[in-house]
């Protein structure tokens, strides 16, 4: 059960109780799961580290749920707020999942289901460019994150960067918010026939259509083919950044540079799957790197499924219908026949527009040898040349050389970067790993200590 | 990748013992190729804490290596300032007048032996770690244990000159010549020849030593470490408690487990050490990394608020006798063995790359081999 | 240390408002907000200098991911600002 605030019940949940299901994550996929599955008649369990659900997408502020279904039947499940999942355990007949309860003064939770479903979302993925560690530098997700949670502008003039759709709804709702945006830059350049070739959903075609018109209304330019290569400070924090043209592999087109003034840059390179807790249980994952499900969002491990982003980037319509279909299938239900062809357009549609906003090799070429890659050790990009030069060649060994992945976030920020590094230092295709993070999120030794024997 | 070319010697694994051994291989004037399927490091070295300790041997065998091993890191850390190198000193504690005898004992014994040890009454400990539980009755201070960051200095030693590094190749066999004598091997990249081959293969030693069809009962023992996020100093020491020795030399199958508990110059606070038996199981048990955080706060009680940043597992090679093999096997004469080093590879390193070396070279070693035979285990496979 | 630069624009409401502290000083927030933004409301870009350069840092990821925005709340360190809802008087301090 909830209150209004979302805020959940806490530690008194559960410990005993075995749940049909339990399910890790409140946003979009995660939540349609959980309530779609709670309709019949199963007990379900949602953890989620926000202090609302609703996700990325539906992040609201405090009094303000947005109109979407599943947030109204929240009280149908029980929503563990402010659950921060550090493991998964998969034992017998059941799951457990070990959760520390509220971001202040933590208190161990675990919470057991006869079935699990990860639907634990995506990051903004970043490139990293000299002054990307400045104050006033955003991921795209994060300014939203802003205005959408807290309804606070994160400054007064701004540029929107990187690659992908969801850069206009953020430098949409900034404009709305009162922000000065100077230039949505999007390094790709997907042409308007490209996006109309792209395959199926002519809604979403629409949508781009309505965001490009958005812009227009608001006189905020689209550069496509183009990105921020620099920030610059002034003072301790953002004071401006250089905008280039780029070439088809990202190469910078020398004497095309210039400088635009702005106190907030919101960039974001496409998104970067959680996959720590599925990663903790060894369930398969596709050539990508996504976590692998069948057409019932079923992984290779019995009773654990995954439906939404970490599954591969979708987007919002795509990740309720997997939420969905995983409910039925983890009820032992059939779906509506319209709910697998809906899944099945909207993947169509998804691979077709990330085939339209590839990274591109040479965006590397941007930093220079002080640039940081790891923003929590200060690891720079010539410290970890330096390392693939004395024959470290893969990211692990990095990471021990340089510490480059051994900090705060535990290399969520740029263990794909020191890949791109490493790849451009050797000249040959280096792979991030997939995360082993036998500790999914940084705990209290305290905390971690409860329950010990 | 270059060339796989002829040399002297050949060492397999890019542990910290290997690189070793192909250092003070190289130092004697040998043409040495390390060979590794993974990457340096990328075994029990890059899951180690670095240690370098004789405060929890007792007189032996181990210990004179141990010895030999502390001037040797000291010497390297002179030579190159590529790898970090802490002589920080242990500290063992005990909770109990029992643990305190047993330590007075313990470390009387290893004053015979050249070790340091100075007896701490629980009024002085606060001197030596402000920090440290006041349920502490009594410690033992070792000046002479240090550490070091393994994976640079496996990387520092594999530096020198006269090593030739090759990750990603695996040796699937070995070359034999006249009287079945090893004179190379064979690879995944192709044979390589040489005058010698040392198995530095850590806890897979084993399956290495098969390929030549020799047994080394050399088995997996795992444990799991936790990092903290960087704090301002707490730790000054090495700090473990008096128990941890006991498991060390424990033959039990079930979890072993005791506080050790040390800060590193990055500012993190290292947490040990879990010792189990279960083959190569690569999960990780949330009753140990609970247990682990528990006796961790039980020595430092301040540490209870400092997050834990992540956990990694290393499976430690260890020897029914707890001791390493190193030495030439007369079972397949060319093949050298430096393997089996438990939880103290990165300690007893340098002291096992400078015994073959000599051998190598047909020098008398520093240190009687004998109770490091890799024949020893003869009768027990029999 | 923090650095400030002016407040950001949005209106604020303030009906059911209250206050915390940054090192001593009041500012506003309103309820439901993460420590992190109201900060930002306030034009506090920066609150933690990194360990080996000294370099300021702020919100960055916004949501939990970067472990930028660090920060002191009521004598707890090390928690992440963008996560953390404000409760009426907390005291952040900034190192």
């Amino acid at each position: 059960m909830s209150d209004e605030t979302g805020r959940g019940i806490g530690h008194d949940s559960g410990r005993d109780t075995l749940h049909d299901l339990v399910v890790v994550g409140a946003g979009l996929a995660g939540l349609a799961a959980a309530v779609t599955a709670a309709g019949f008649g199963l007990r379900v369990a949602v953890l989620d580290a926000n202090a609302r659900a609703g996700g990325q997408y539906h992040r609201h502020r405090v009094d303000r749920p947005p109109a979407w279904a599943p947030l109204a039947r929240l009280h149908t499940v029980e929503h563990l707020a402010e659950h921060r999942v550090w493991a998964v355990e998969r034992g017998d007949d059941h799951f457990t999942a070990h959760a520390v309860a509220g971001e202040r003064d933590g208190v161990a939770v675990t919470v057991r289901g006869r079935r699990l479903l990860l639907a634990t979302g995506a990051y903004d993925r970043q490139l990293p460019f000299p002054g990307w560690d400045l104050p006033g530098v955003f991921t795209a997700g994060g300014a939203q994150a802003l205005l959408k949670g807290n309804g606070v502008a994160p400054g007064r003039r701004a540029v929107v960067a990187g690659t992908g759709p969801f850069l206009l709804p953020v430098a949409v709702g900034l404009a709305d918010a009162g922000v000065r945006v100077l230039a949505v830059v999007e390094a790709s350049r997907p042409t308007p026939r490209a996006v109309a070739l792209a395959p199926h959903s002519p809604a979403r075609v629409v949508e781009a259509a309505g965001y490009a018109a958005a812009l227009a209304r608001r006189r905020i330019p689209y550069y496509t083919g183009r990105a921020v290569i620099a920030a610059h400070a002034d003072g301790g924090a953002l004071g401006s950044v250089t905008v280039a043209r780029l070439d088809a592999d990202w190469w910078v087109r020398p004497g095309t540079e210039r400088e635009l003034a702005c106190d907030t840059l919101a960039v974001g390179y496409g998104f970067t799957p959680h996959l720590e807790l599925a990663g903790q249980l060894g369930c398969a994952s596709t050539p990508d790197g996504f976590v692998a499900v069948d057409t019932r969002q079923a992984t290779d491990l019995p009773g654990l499924y995954a439906a939404g982003e970490s599954t591969g980037i979708g987007g919002a319509q795509l990740s309720e219908v997997e939420g969905e279909l995983a409910a039925y299938a983890i009820a032992g239900r059939t779906p509506p026949k319209a709910l697998p062809r809906r899944r099945a357009r909207l993947t169509r549609f998804a691979v077709g527009l990330r085939a339209l906003y590839p990274i591109r090799s040479a965006w590397p070429s941007w930093s220079d040898e002080d640039t940081l890659i790891c923003r929590c050790e200060e690891v720079p990009r010539g410290r970890i040349a330096d390392a693939a030069r004395h024959g470290a060649d893969d990211v692990r060994s990095i990471k021990l050389l340089t510490r480059a992945g051994m900090g705060w976030c535990q290399g969520r920020m740029c263990a794909e970067a020191t890949a791109c590094v490493l790849s451009d230092v050797l000249g040959r295709p280096i792979a991030a790993p997939a995360p082993t993070r036998p500790i999914a999120v940084p705990i209290r030794l305290g905390d971690l200590a409860q329950g010990a024997s | 990748m270059s060339q796989l070319r002829p040399s002297d010697v050949v060492v397999i694994g890019a542990g910290v013992v290997g690189a070793a051994c192909a250092h003070f291989a190289a130092r004697a004037g040998l043409s040495v190729t390390v060979l590794d399927r993974g990457p340096v490091a990328g075994g029990t070295t890059g899951a180690g804490e670095g240690n370098l300790l004789v405060s929890d041997k007792g007189p032996g065998p181990e210990l004179a290596l141990a010895l030999l091993s502390l001037r040797l890191w000291a010497e390297l850390a002179e030579r190159r300032d590529d790898f970090e190198y802490e002589p920080k000193g242990g500290l063992i504690v005990a909770r109990t007048e029992a643990e305190a005898a047993a330590m007075a004992a313990t470390a009387a014994a290893q004053r015979a032996c050249e070790v340091t040890a100075h007896t701490v009454d629980a009024a002085r400990l606060p001197d030596y770690e402000p920090h440290l539980s006041r349920a502490v009755v009594a410690g033992t201070h070792y000046p002479q244990d240090a550490q070091v960051q393994p994976a640079l200095a496996a990387a520092s030693m594999l530096r020198a000159d006269g090593v030739r590094l090759h990750t990603g190749v695996s040796v699937t066999g070995f070359l034999r010549g006249p009287d079945e004598r090893v004179v190379g091997v064979r690879t995944s990249h192709g044979d390589l020849a040489a005058g010698a081959v040392v198995n530095a293969a850590g806890t897979w030693s084993g399956e290495v030593a098969a390929l030549a069809g020799i047994a080394l009962p050399i088995l997996p023992r795992r444990g799991f470490v936790l990092v903290t996020e960087p704090l301002p100093p707490i730790v000054r020491h090495k700090v473990y408690a008096a128990a941890y020795a006991g498991d060390v030399a424990s033959d039990e199958a079930d979890l072993a487990s005791s506080a050790v508990v040390e800060g590193t110059p990055s500012g993190t606070v290292l947490i040990g050490a879990s010792r189990e038996r279960v083959g190569f199981d690569p999960s990780f048990s949330v009753p140990v990394l609970r247990r682990l955080a528990a006796q961790a706060i039980e020595l430092f009680p301040v540490l209870a608020g400092a997050s834990v940043l992540r956990a990694y597992r290393g499976f430690r090679p260890y020897c029914p006798d707890h001791l390493p093999v190193v030495g030439p096997d007369p079972r397949a004469p060319g093949l050298l063995h430096a393997c089996g080093h438990e939880g103290a590879g990165v300690g007893l390193a340098p002291a096992t790359g400078l015994l073959i070396a000599r051998t190598l070279t047909g020098e008398r070693p520093d240190v009687d081999l004998a109770p490091f035979a890799p024949t020893r285990f003869a009768e027990v496979a029999a | 240390m923090t650095d400030e630069t002016d407040p950001a624009p949005l209106d604020r409401s303030g009906d059911a408002g209250f206050h915390l502290t940054v090192d001593g000083r009041r500012i506003p927030v309103e309820p439901g907000q993460t420590v992190g933004a109201a900060m930002l409301a306030a034009g506090i870009r920066s609150w933690r200098t990194t360990r080996f350069a000294g370099k300021p840092r702020g919100l960055f990821c916004g949501i939990g991911v970067c472990f930028d925005c660090l920060v002191t709340v009521d004598g707890t360190p090390s928690l992440r600002a963008c996560l953390v809802t404000a409760r009426p008087d907390d005291e952040v301090t900034t190192t």
